[in-house]
């Protein structure tokens, strides 16, 4: 891999936020991000699932972590990593009676900060299937029993042979910029969901979306989304890479329309992740994968590529251009692909074979940034 | 009594061998995690289940029983499961 050259100014100083199964580091681009420097590892030989820096107070990070043999819990910096520490109640369900299935959280996959006017608002999405709440910074955690305990969402959210190969996912958890109480979700498997007070209830927001072949469309159960994003210049526009193809929805409709049909038939719209411009709403990238036969999980034909879209998906090209051209048998997670605020708007991702890409064109041309760290779980981008 | 740390732990703790107090493997556990905050959870799950490839023995004999009744004399070991090699 060649090293990252080209590019204008951005806005502030880019820090790349990588969760690896073996720990964590922290790439820090130089302003015209044309250099990184590397901090890490933080927690060796943590299995750390997703690192996130509070927009709010630009220097709060949260690791979610757990080990192949301890339980999951959270760290805490306040300094940009320089020091942690531990939450002090981590997420984790209520105790149940006998008459219940018991359920314990087994990792913390997904970390959002809350609405800009509630500081300290945290949001956490657990496997198995699980939204919690904090309000302290991370410090504390309770379960929102407006979904977890809910009878059709426990229903929704089946048992452990009803998610994905490591184990069902609650991700995606979007807050509207606009109000604190407007809030989406989604779960693997188990649908996308909107709630509209702040997670006391939720409503599924399904229509549209198709299920593997012979399902019925109208279970939510069936329903896999992989990764939904909200357009942060234009928060009623949604995109989402599902199981079965790529999605956009403009609000207040409620019925998905299948964008991923305009992806080149050989290439198809299957894959995990899926990013958004920062500032229009029409751009949207997504990493396809192979999601043939037995699912490889592989770049397609082993020749990794993303595809942008410019007109909200009615069209697709592929940014190829610094990416291997053959023999590269890696993919991108859900979670590993992500962008900066720059102009142009750089983009990062990170693969199963813990390699660090970058384009600070808008995915038109990638350098390498980084190789040889473990498998990348989560890549998250701040500007500091 | 004395409890045995394993190495996963020992950022809690800085040391393997530990004293900790109560009359249950329950008050034990609780004792711990009175002196290191958040090494309970790393074992214990929410249902008061000790943790997949979590073993606890005392004196030498393995338990699952957060109830197990326990004195001064008894020594607990917490190991890290040889699961997965």
């Amino acid at each position: 891999m060649k090293p990252m050259r080209q590019g204008r100014s951005g806005t502030g100083s880019t820090v790349l936020l990588v969760a690896t199964r073996k720990g964590a580091w922290l790439y820090r681009a130089s302003r015209d991000r044309e250099a990184w420097s590397c901090e890490g590892p933080h927690f060796l030989g943590q299995i750390v699932h997703h690192l996130v820096l509070d927009p709010r107070d630009g220097e709060t990070l949260l690791a979610s972590a757990s080990t192949g043999h301890l339980g999951p819990t959270l760290f805490r910096s306040r300094d940009l990593g320089r020091t942690w520490d531990e939450s002090r109640r981590p997420p984790a369900f209520a105790k149940t009676d006998a008459a219940q299935t018991p359920r314990a959280v087994n990792h913390i996959f997904w970390l959002t900060p809350g609405h800009a006017s509630e500081p300290g608002v945290w949001y956490a999405g657990t496997s198995p299937h699980g939204l919690f709440r904090s309000e302290d910074s991370g410090e504390t955690w309770a379960p929102c029993v407006g979904l977890n305990d809910d009878p059709r969402y426990r229903e929704w959210m089946g048992g452990p042979q009803d998610g994905t190969p490591d184990g069902p996912k609650l991700h995606s958890i979007l807050v509207d910029p606009r109000s604190a109480n407007h809030l989406y979700l989604g779960m693997s498997s188990g649908g996308v969901h909107e709630s509209v007070d702040r997670g006391c209830s939720w409503e599924p927001l399904i229509d549209g979306l198709e299920v593997v072949e012979g399902l019925d469309a109208s279970k939510a159960w069936f329903h896999d989304p992989h990764c939904v994003r909200l357009c942060p210049s234009q928060p009623d526009r949604l995109y989402q890479q599902n199981h079965c193809g790529i999605y956009r929805l403009d609000r207040p409709a409620r019925r998905w329309e299948r964008i991923g049909i305009n992806m080149p038939r050989e290439v198809g719209d299957i894959g995990f992740p899926m990013i958004v411009h920062p500032r229009d709403a029409d751009t949207a990238w997504v990493f396809p994968m192979d999601g043939s036969s037995v699912w490889p999980r592989v770049a397609i034909g082993g020749r990794p590529a993303a595809y942008v879209t410019r007109d909200a998906g009615r069209s697709w090209n592929r940014q190829d251009r610094g990416l291997p051209e053959s023999q590269a048998w890696w993919t991108v997670k859900r979670q590993a692909m992500t962008s900066d605020v720059c102009d142009p708007v750089g983009l990062y991702i990170g693969t199963t074979s813990g390699e660090l890409w970058g384009s600070i064109d808008e995915g038109a041309s990638w350098r390498g940034i980084a190789r040889h760290l473990p498998e990348i779980y989560a890549l998250e981008a701040a500007s500091v | 009594m004395k409890v045995f740390i394993p190495s996963p732990l020992l950022s809690y703790t800085n040391r393997k061998e530990v004293n900790a107090f109560g009359c249950t493997l329950a008050e034990v556990l609780r004792d711990l995690d009175r002196q290191y905050p958040g090494i309970r959870f790393r074992m214990i799950d929410e249902q008061d289940r000790v943790r997949p490839h979590i073993r606890i023995f005392v004196n030498g004999e393995q338990t699952f029983a957060l109830d197990r009744g326990l004195d001064d004399r008894d020594v607990v070991h917490v190991i890290q499961a040889l699961s997965g090699g």
